[in-house]
This record gives structure tokens, sequence and C-alpha cells, in this order.
């Protein structure tokens, strides 16, 4: 198991480099730079103005100079300096990163208990009210549109019944500490972990039942049967656990966009995490700044296939054995 | 013989509506008597699995009885709830399945497993219950019972699993066993050995066992009594002896004279022609390598060194157990697979080293009909077109291909309205006479046939049998034939190979393979061969 993990360890560092390569050469193959941006919002286009902006960025010199000590300063974990937010990027992204994480985290497990639970209880009993009731909410929940969900929960739930702060992460200027802090961060943290949750427990809770459908039908269940096992031994050890591999496969998928995949949610809910720096690193060419929070992206997706993979060990000896 | 442990008294089992017939099992009685074994004998669709189940409370969705009783201890298990059913099994009635590989659960461990049917039942402490399946697995003769124990099924033999799954049985000292074709996914030899120890296990306990089969020859080797079933009914029930010995029924009759006979082509010798295809140092090994950098390599040699000749018009058969290269074997003939390295020179052309157009030209010479004729036809399109599409692809007019298609169809015995039809309105037997007319539509001069009639019924296998033996006089072609079953092997093959690991062990004509063989190997299959003393008593009878 360990050298398994060392292996893939070595392998995720050379694919790292890869994407960081390629995510240099991509976000430079796009037209504009930031020097151009700057200089258009300044007012101010003349050419000294925007050939000085270049040489104090460094985007002066060649690509493959450029690339070469952007290459230099991530592999020393330099990720560089945000000209226009004045900071370094490091800085800025680790200042943005935990409110993302507590979102999306809270948004991961809530999808995956709620719809893994909800689907074992579709299958359990297949066919009943409670199958077509599940069932049909997780239709509409994978049908409807993320922000509008998001839109309609901040009136519905903030605006109208004023239950819920509808937006930010904590209430500004309240200066709460403590627990009364963590209690009023929880508040602002249920309308988007559930807005985000929602779309991939509806993706858990079909997966769910159509996989406990599947293995329910496998002989070993009759075997099971046979020897006279309850019912519910025979659902949780027998039929749930190999139904889970399917769902250990797409939890792995959706931890991989735990960084990059809540922007529209972040900016519903005006969550200050990295999803919105993304947002305006973009429309401002902000290089360094996006390319960083690439990295981080790229490292989590890696990151998480190889938790996968190790999932995949600890719940199949078939694998382990392979 | 003694009182009945358990008797089934005019069930009726009812099929949902839309099913082929009302009714899986139609006012069937029978007994099982204290400490014998029956076995219920019927082809596919016969209901005997479905009467199984129906002892267990197992039926499938949608399936319930109907009418009448099945007593046991003087109660009829029809009217139990489910919570005193599910006392009942394990404790009382034991089952076994036909799919080992299927039958136990892929994350488990052995010991748990079979611990569970304790713990089903509140008996023991878990360390005792671990301590009992180690023992269980003593008893039904795994070797290293401790180390088994810990193992996981895909570990494990197919006939290793079997036997888990019979320990899981005998558990708890169950009255009566319920076998549910134990065997028949089982290579022959694993079928002698745990025929054996079934047979051993119900005398040591003194179990009642009901014993599911479709094989005749099995039913020879294990029965005490039989009961013959048809399209839901029993026809025929009666001792072993006087079953097979002097069957009343007319099917029954139908059934024991479709077995195919082991003395059947012994008489026969193989006419020395030319050679047609011709196999020298034939080589090809599987390696599986794990991880990056490979470093646990398994490497499987499935062909080793394989020299072979086959004769213009013979009928080669190739047997072997499951993982003797015989399958591999035949892929690499037609170039399905490609060999590592040696020569197939057909007709004057060395196939394994042709390319491309090349290639595809010569493999109109030489075509292959699969084991699975629910698999190997392609459910979306029609018969015509599975049937035209290799001469359409080798430049026959479609008009003309889908002509020759028809004329085909009534060679195989189907009628030409089937051109129009997909392969799921047709029955399995039909189907493979479909995948036959497929291998037949670009002429070939040599076909290979991969377990053609394993998976149809005894009846259906014999008009498949008769077909090809036929169409090889019609059309002169010349057969190779690879099949597990030494009985159908001795029907139609006039000269048989023997392979194990890979290797040819012995290569002659089928008298002398069945009659002389002259290696232990050849010995340990042909002894295994279920049913033997059937055929020695049918020959014993034709020489008075």
């Amino acid at each position: 198991m360990i050298g398994f993990i060392l292996a893939r360890l070595g392998k995720s560092a050379a694919i790292l480099v890869a994407i960081v390569a390629l995510n240099f050469l991509l976000i430079h193959a796009a037209p504009g730079d930031p020097a151009a941006v700057m200089a258009g919002e300044a007012g101010a286009s003349d050419e000294k103005f925007l050939a000085q902006l270049r040489t104090q960025f460094g985007l002066d010199k060649s690509l493959p100079e450029q690339m070469a000590l952007y290459m230099k300063g991530v592999l020393t974990l330099d990720l560089g300096y945000s000209y226009r937010q004045q900071m370094p990027v490091a800085d800025l992204i680790f200042s943005r990163l935990p409110a993302t994480l507590l979102l999306t985290f809270s948004a991961f497990a809530i999808s995956l208990v709620l719809g893994t639970l909800a689907g074992v209880l579709a299958s359990a009993r297949v066919g009943s009210w409670a199958d077509t009731l599940i069932s049909t909410a997780a239709l509409i929940f994978y049908a409807t549109p993320l922000f509008w969900v998001a839109l309609m929960a901040v009136i519905l739930f903030s605006v109208t019944l004023d239950w819920l702060p509808g937006f930010g992460y904590e209430t500004v200027g309240a200066g709460y500490t403590g627990l009364r802090r963590v209690l009023d961060i929880a508040e602002h943290l249920i309308l988007p972990a559930l807005t985000l949750g929602l779309f991939f427990m509806a993706v858990y809770m079909r997966m769910t039942r159509a996989s406990m459908l599947e293995v329910r039908g496998l002989d070993f269940v009759k075997t099971a049967r046979a020897k006279g096992l309850a019912p519910r031994t025979i659902l949780w050890r027998h039929v749930f656990r190999n139904a889970m591999l399917p769902i250990v496969t797409l939890a792995g998928l959706q931890a991989g966009q735990l960084v990059g995949g809540a922007v529209l949610t972040e900016t519903v809910f005006a969550w200050p995490g990295i999803g919105r720096l993304m947002f305006e690193a973009l429309a401002q060419r902000d290089y360094n700044l996006l390319l960083g929070i690439f990295f981080i992206s790229a490292a989590m997706v890696l990151l998480f296939n190889l938790i996968t993979d190790v999932a995949y060990r600890v719940v199949d000896p078939r694998i382990r054995a392979s | 013989m003694s009182e009945p442990v358990l008797s089934v008294d005019h069930l009726t089992i009812k099929l949902p509506a839309g099913a082929d017939r009302p009714y899986a099992v139609e006012d069937v009685s029978f007994d099982l008597k204290r400490g014998e074994i029956l076995c219920i004998v019927g082809e596919s669709g016969s209901g005997k699995s479905m009467s199984a189940h129906a002892l267990m409370g197992l039926l499938p969705e949608g399936v319930a009885p109907v009418a009448g009783k099945i007593l046991y201890a003087g109660v009829d298990l029809l009217t139990l709830s489910e919570t005193d059913l599910r006392d009942m099994r394990g404790r009382k009635i034991a089952m076994v399945f036909q799919e080992p590989m299927a039958a136990l659960n892929p994350l488990m461990r052995v010991e748990d497993q079979i611990a569970e049917v304790f713990e089903a039942h509140g008996l023991h402490t878990p360390q005792e219950r671990r301590t009992r399946a180690v023992k269980l697995l003593e008893e039904v003769g795994i070797p290293d019972p401790p180390k088994a124990a810990k193992a996981f099924p895909f570990q494990m033999s197919g006939g290793q699993r079997q036997r888990v799954v019979i320990a899981m049985a005998l558990a708890l000292e169950p009255e009566v066993l319920i076998a549910d074709e134990p065997t028949t996914a089982l290579d022959v030899t694993t079928q002698a050995q745990i025929l054996h120890l079934i047979r051993a296990l119900q005398r040591r306990r003194g179990m009642s066992v009901m014993f599911i089969t479709h094989d005749f020859g099995v039913v020879a080797e294990i029965a005490d009594r039989v009961a013959v079933m048809q399209s839901g009914q029993v026809v025929e029930t009666g001792t072993a002896t006087a079953v097979l010995g002097a069957p009343q029924h007319a099917y029954t009759r139908k059934l024991l004279a479709a077995i195919p006979k082991l003395a059947a082509g012994q008489g026969r010798r193989a006419t020395k022609a030319s050679p047609l295809l011709q196999v020298s140092g034939l080589n090809k090994t599987f390696r599986t390598s794990h991880g990056l950098f490979g470093r646990s390599e398994r490497v499987v040699r499935a062909i080793d060194q394989v020299n072979l000749t086959l004769f213009e018009g013979e009928t080669l058969g190739i047997v072997g157990e499951s993982g003797s290269g015989k399958s591999t074997l035949g892929r690499c003939l037609v170039r399905l697979i490609e060999p590592d390295t040696g020569t197939v020179t057909l007709a004057g052309v060395d196939m394994a080293h042709l390319k491309g157009e090349a290639l595809r030209a010569a493999r109109k010479t030489i075509q292959m009909i699969f084991q699975d004729p629910y698999a190997s036809l392609n459910p979306r399109m029609t018969v015509g077109r599975i049937i035209a599409d290799g001469p359409i692809a080798h430049g026959v007019p479609k008009a003309e291909a889908l002509a020759k298609a028809a004329e085909l169809l009534s060679l195989v015995g189907l009628d030409s309205s089937a051109l129009a039809r997909y392969p799921h309105e047709f029955s399995g037997g039909q189907r493979q006479r479909i995948g036959i007319a497929r291998a037949l539509a670009l002429e070939p001069r040599v076909i290979i046939a991969d377990e053609a009639v394993s998976a149809l019924d005894v009846s259906i296998q014999a008009q498949v049998l008769d077909l090809l033996a036929d169409l090889k006089q019609r059309l002169n072609l010349s057969l190779v034939f690879i099949t597990h079953d030494l009985r159908v092997a001795a029907t139609i093959c006039d000269r048989i190979i023997v392979m194990q690991k890979g290797r040819i062990v012995e290569m002659g004509e089928t008298h002398d393979i069945f009659t002389r063989p002259q290696q232990d190997y050849t010995r340990l299959l042909l002894d295994a061969i279920p049913g033997r003393s059937m055929d020695e008593a049918a020959v014993a009878a034709a020489a008075r």
C-alpha cells in the first residue's frame, strides 16, 4: 500500500509540472495582457507607459524566458506576485482558501451523506410513494440551474421568511468571537452549502439507487437470504457495500472540484472564496494569480484522485490484490 | 426407503403476466425421502429451479405459488411468515447454487461469510463461529483451512468456492440440502470431486439432498431417485436405475437418446487426406504488469509450442479444462488474438504473418462459431444483415448477399422469413443456427467452433451437432471443434487433441484417445466424465 502511494505521488508530481507548463502556455495564447488592461483602466494608452508596465511585470521578456522563470518559481513553491492586487499570489490564495474549503466540504458532505441515504431508502422501497417522492425530488434538483436555485433560496429563506442571512461569510461589524462567531458563520453557510450540494445530492441518489438495485439481483444476495439473514443485514452488509464502488468513483470526481467548482455559488452568495478571486483575476488578466489558482486546483484534483484510488483499495480487496 | 422428509403436494407456481406460459410449475408433486438424493432433471425452462426456490421461499418477485402445499415436519412452508421462513433457512433447509463465482460476496472474507450463518441464527460467540468456520472448511476438503478462511473469494478457484458454499450450507447441519446445478459451471474433473463430496457428506450426515440438474450423466453418478420435469410438470419419477435403464415417458427417452454417447465416434477412423491447416511452433504469452514500474508481473503461457495439422474434410477436437489454452488457440488460428511466434499455414498461406488487405482476404477461408448464442449476435442488427455483413464487406452487392443469406438460412434449417427479424426473437438453438449461417456466408474451408454447443440444452445440442456434421459433409468443410465436453468430442471428432496449461498433452484418433489413452491427464479427464456407467451398460447391452 505504501509503495503504491509513493509511486502514485511521484507520478502525480510529474503530471502537476506538465499541467503548470500547459496552463502557462494556454493563458499566454489568449489575447491581451495585464499591462494592457491596467493601461486601459488608467485611461493612458501611450506606448511608453505600456512598455514601462510590461518591464515592471516582466512581460517584456521572451515567452520561453518568462516560462522558465515561472516554472522555477513554482518548483520552489513561489507562485509569484499579483501586480493588480499588490500582494504575493500565495498570500492571496491562502487568505481565501479556508472560506472556499469550508463551503465546498460542507456541500460535499451534505450531498454524499444525504444523497446516498436517500438512494438506499428509495431502492429498499422501490416503486413505493417514498421512492417516487425521492426520485422526483432528485430529478428536479438535477435539472434546475444552480444559480436559479440559489437566487430563489435567497428570496424565500432570506428576504421573505428572514430565517437565514442571504449573503456573506459572517455578519460584518458584529465583532463576534468564539462560539458565537462559529454559529454566525454556520448560519451564513447553510444556504450556499445546500445550494451547492443539491445537484450532487441528486446525482448520488440516482447512482446509489441504480447501483443498489443492480447488486440486489446478484447471486450472493440470494446466498445471503438462503442463510437466513435478516433483511437489514443483507441490505447494509451485502448490498450496500458492493453498491458503494461507483459512489466512491463519483465522490472522487466531486472532491476534485472542491477548490474550483464554487464560482457561481460564491458569486451569488457573496462568499469570499477562491471562486470569486479567480473570476476577478480572469477579468483583469492577472496571469500570476490565475495560474496560482489553477495550480492549487490541479494539485487538489490529483490529491483526491489518489485518495479515491486508496479508498478503492480499502473497499475492494480485488483491487488491493491486482 | 423411509418416510418423506419433505413433500411437495400439487404445487402450482404462477408466472407474471407476459411470460411465455402462465405457470412455471403446474400441479407438481414429489417426495424427498430421509437420507436419499433425489435428482430433479429437466431442460432449461422446465421449472426445476423454480420448484427448488419455492421450498426456500426465495422465488423471484412477481412469481408466486398459487396452489398446493410444501410439507416439512408437518407444516406447510407456503403458509409460514417471512420471519419463520428466515429461521428455517440455513438451519433446516440449506441451499447450494449454480455459479460459485457469483454466489459469494466478493468483498467479504470466507470465514466471515461462513460465520454469518451462525450469526443469522444467533448461535455461538464470534470467536467460536470462526473456529467452526475453519472446521467446516476442513470438512469440505479445502487445503490449508486456516489460510483459506482468511482469503477473499476471488483468490480461490471455482471448485474451492463451491466447497465454501457447501460449507456454508452445512454449517447448521440442516436436514435437507437443495443443490441447484452445483457443478454445471465447473470443469469436468472438479465436477467429479464436488459430486463425490456431496455424496460423502450426505452419507456421513444422513441428509436428504434435492439435486437439480440438466445432465443425465450427473444423475447417473449421484441419484437414488429421479424426477423428470418438462414444461413445469413432472413427467416421470422413479429410482435412478429404473428411469435411466427403462424410461417410461417419451420425453425421458428423448432426453436420454440425445446424450452424446462415448461409444459413438469410437468405431470411426479418420480418412487421411492432404493437410489443409498446419500450425507449427505457435506461442502466445499473456503478461499483466501492475503499477507504474511493473514490478509484479504475471506471466501466463496460454499457448506453449503448439504444433498441429488439420486434414482436409476432418473434424479435429481440441479438448481441455478451463485455462488450458484451447480457446486462445482457436482465436490465434483466425488471428482474433495475435500469436507471439510460430506459423499458421492455411492452404499454403501463412496466416500468422499476413497484414492489411491480404489478411482480410485470407480470413474468408477460416471462420468461427462462438460459444454464447446470446452474446455473439448484434442485437440491433437484423438476422439478414448479420449473415450478409461478411460478404458485403468483401464486395458482394447487397441484394445478392441477402439472397445468399436466405439460402443459408434454409440450409441451417430456418425459414427465410427470419431475414428481417432480430436475434432476440429466436431461441438459443435457433441463434446458434444463425451463427453457423453467418460463419458459412463467406464460403470458408475451415470452421473453428469454440464451445459451439456448450450453452445449449441436450436435445438442442444433438440437433446442432447433427447439423454441423451434415454441413461438413455437404460443403466439404474441415472443422476445428473446441470443447470441454468429452462426450460431445466423442460424437463429432475424428481426431482429438488434449490440452493442459497451454500444451498439447496428447493427440490421436478419437477411438484411441478414448480406449487407449497414453497420458495420465487424459485418463484423469476420461474418468471424470459423469455417467460413464450408463455408457458401459449400453455397450454391454448392445453386445448381448
